[in-house]
Order: C-alpha cells, then structure tokens, then sequence
C-alpha cells in the first residue's frame, strides 16, 4: 500500500514538476478568456453557451497531458522495474489514473470556478456545472492514461490520441451538456453512469495496452 | 528455523527459443545458475544477451521452453530507470521505497559506486559514467538475490569498474547470483561463461 501511495504521490510529483499540471488549466482558462472575444460581450449569449464551451475546454485538455503520461516511463525502463517488482500492469494503470484524478481532474475542477467567473456563467448553474465536471473528469484521467498507453512509441502519437479521445468522450459531453438544461436530473444520471464505467473498465483496457506494448 | 529460511536462489533456462521480429533471436538455449555464481554472458551484437536477461526478468516470454528463477531479480541495463529531474538520492528512494528497503542499504550502495558526492545532483546532470554507476547502485539497493546487470562496464573508468567487480564478488560471496552480458571480460573469477551464437548464422 505504501509502494502504491508511492506510485501515485510520483504521478502528481511528475505533472507538478514537468507542466503536466499547469499546462491543462492555462489552456483551459486561456479558452474560456478568448470565447467571448469570438461571441462578443453578449451576456445572455454567453450565459447560455459557456457551460458548453468549458465542457469542451476540458475534454480538449485533457489531450495535453497523453504525451507524457505513458511514453516517458516507458523509455526510461520505469515500466520493466515496475513489472520485475510483481506489479500487474492494471495497478500501474490504477496508480497513474489515481496520479491524474489528483493531478488534473482537482485543479481543473478548481480552475472551472474561475473560468465560469471569467465566461460569466450563472452562479445558479456553476454547481451543476461543477457536479457534472467532477463526474466526468476522473473518467477522463482513466480514458487519457489509456489512450497514452495504447498509443506510447507510435509515430504521430498526439494526433492519434486526439483522434480517439474525441469520438470515445462523445457520450460524456452529450449528457454533460444535458445536465446544463433547466432539468439536469436524467441528464445527470446518465453521466454518472457512463463516468462510472469508464472509470471502472480504464485499468483494465490501460493495463492491457502496457502489456501488449512491452517489447 | 530452517522453515522461515527463503530457498536459496537459483535460474533455470532450459531449452528456449524466442524469436522477435520474425528472426529466430534464441535457440535450444539451457542456462542453469546456482546461489554464488556469476556467470558472464557473450556474444556478437544482436546474439541475445539482453533478451536473454529479459526473459530471465520475465519482461519477455520465450516463445518455447521454460524459465525458472528463485528469488527476487533486479536489473540493470540501458534504461536507467530513474527520475530524471530528481536528485540522484530521491530517485534511488523512490525505488528504496518500492522495494521496502531501508535507508542503511541506500547509504551503503551510494558509497559503495562512490556517489556520495553526487547524491544531490539532478539524474539530468550526470555523465554517462555516473549514470551507469547510479543504475547499478539502484540494483545493489534493492537487496535482490540476483543480478542482471547488461553491458555494466560500459562508460565506468577504472576505478569505477572495480567497485563494480568488488560489488559483484561481494554479492556472489553472500550466496547471491550475478549475471552479467559484456564483450570486455570481467576482471573477475566467473563461474562460467555463456556464449551465445547467432541461431541464424547456422540455419
């Protein structure tokens, strides 16, 4: 347990010290600042697309972080040593989706305070925003790690990632974005649902990449 | 007393083949190692030193024959498997922390590569030199019963290359085993060594 909690507190310490956590929530922050300069300054405009847009924000950022997730460790023969201690490739991933849930989903969730600020959201919706943000942003630390591990060592990796992180994130954001309506209940449910299965199948579809991609 | 006593580590490689790539990098290879031996692996390039102490790691899969090892492996070989924006210390005690080694042997493997004076220096800055004796310092603290070490001489000056050999007799002596893949022969006693041959070269 304490070479798990070891494992996460390295994951955190990596994003704190290599960008990995500043990075997200400055573009995060940074789009939520331009969207009004394309819409113009219209409150009632802004009011009713801003928590779209930061739902978009956040599953564009979640991208930055891929690169460094999976790649690095592998090249550097941290994986091999994990594995030659009797870790299983599933706790690994286990560790670094924990390490990105910490790393990246807490700060963007406390950044969406200030985005919503920023953009002008309703202070009536910012707690729907909120609850439905920290749903779904743990399913993306799992889906990120994932996608890192499946795609680590290949040519054109980012792109790639980006290319199947969108298509598979397309459940959360259609029921987040319902939970924005003036009766967020079903809407929300159905988002926990669907954060609650990808959370739960991501070690194991992670795990599986690290395995298949030991060489 | 003898019931709490851990077996007495041991490698048995009996009769394996892999191939990678569709090239046939293994063949018919037996290797048995016994508590103190070290055993000094060679070959061509590309003879399969290193998948050879990959698979003994169990980081690879033979593709026929079967791999034994009693005891707790450690390896080190190109990847240097530390952090390279931590200080040689805290990286080596990250993995000190891995191994639930203690403090003590961390000190002792840092004197024993002679990295005392290096120890809060960021991995990125060390030579290669002192990056091999820091991943081989790495192994010596992790209190595993054998040692993989891959090309370990490679970027060591002299002085360097003995207290690996000194390190290497030591951990043999107290019953460990030592294998180690190197064109340069140890200047060390081994037990035996292995040669490998391009299974392909006589196809």
């Amino acid at each position: 347990m304490k070479a798990f909690a070891a494992l996460v507190a390295r994951e955190v310490r990596l994003a704190w010290t290599g960008g990995g956590l500043w990075l997200p929530v400055i573009f995060y922050l940074a789009v939520a600042t331009l969207f009004p300069f394309v819409t113009g300054p219209d409150k009632a405009l802004l009011a009713r697309t801003g928590g779209g847009i930061l739902w978009i924000a956040a599953l564009l950022a979640t991208l930055l972080p891929i690169e460094r997730l999976i790649l690095p460790d592998r090249q550097a023969g941290i994986l091999d040593q994990l594995v030659m201690r009797g870790w299983s490739d599933e706790s690994v991933a286990t560790a670094k989706i924990i390490g990105q849930i910490f790393a990246f989903a807490l700060p963007l969730l406390l950044a969406t305070v200030v985005g919503s600020a920023l953009i002008g959201l309703p202070e009536a919706q910012l707690g729907t925003l909120l609850l439905g943000l920290a749903l779904a942003l743990p399913a993306l630390s799992g889906l990120s790690v994932t996608i890192a591990a499946l795609t680590a060592g290949l040519s054109g990796a980012s792109a790639l990632g980006g290319l199947l992180l969108v298509p598979i994130t397309i459940p959360l954001l259609i029921f987040g974005a319902g939970t924005l309506s003036e009766n967020p209940g079903n809407a929300m449910q159905l988002l926990a649902a669907t954060a609650l299965a990808i959370i739960a199948l991501s070690p194991f579809a992670a795990g599986a990449a690290l395995r298949a991609g030991r060489t | 007393m003898s019931s709490r006593q851990a077996p007495l580590p041991s490698i048995s490689v009996d009769n394996v083949a892999v191939i990678r790539g569709n090239r046939l990098v293994l063949r018919g290879l037996t290797v048995t190692a016994r508590s103190g031996d070290i055993i000094w692996v060679r070959g061509a390039n590309g003879c399969g030193k290193s998948t050879l102490l990959r698979l003994i790691a169990g980081l690879l899969y033979a593709t026929a024959g079967s791999i034994k090892a009693e005891g707790r492996i450690a390896l080190a070989d190109e990847n240097l498997a530390l952090d390279a924006n931590l200080t040689v210390e805290k990286a080596l005690m990250f993995w000190a922390d891995m191994d639930g080694a203690s403090a003590d042997a961390q000190s002792a493997a840092l004197a024993d590569m002679d990295l005392q004076g290096l120890a809060q220096v960021p991995v990125r800055f060390l030579s290669t030199g002192q990056r091999k004796r820091a991943s081989i310092a790495r192994v010596l603290s992790s209190k595993a019963d054998i040692w993989l070490l891959d090309e370990p001489y490679n970027g060591l000056d002299s002085a360097s290359c003995a207290r690996l050999d000194q390190a290497i007799m030591t951990h043999a002596a107290a019953g460990g085993i030592v294998l180690v893949a190197a064109h340069q022969p140890p200047s060390i006693n081994v037990a035996h060594s292995l040669i490998l041959d391009r299974p392909e070269a006589d196809a």
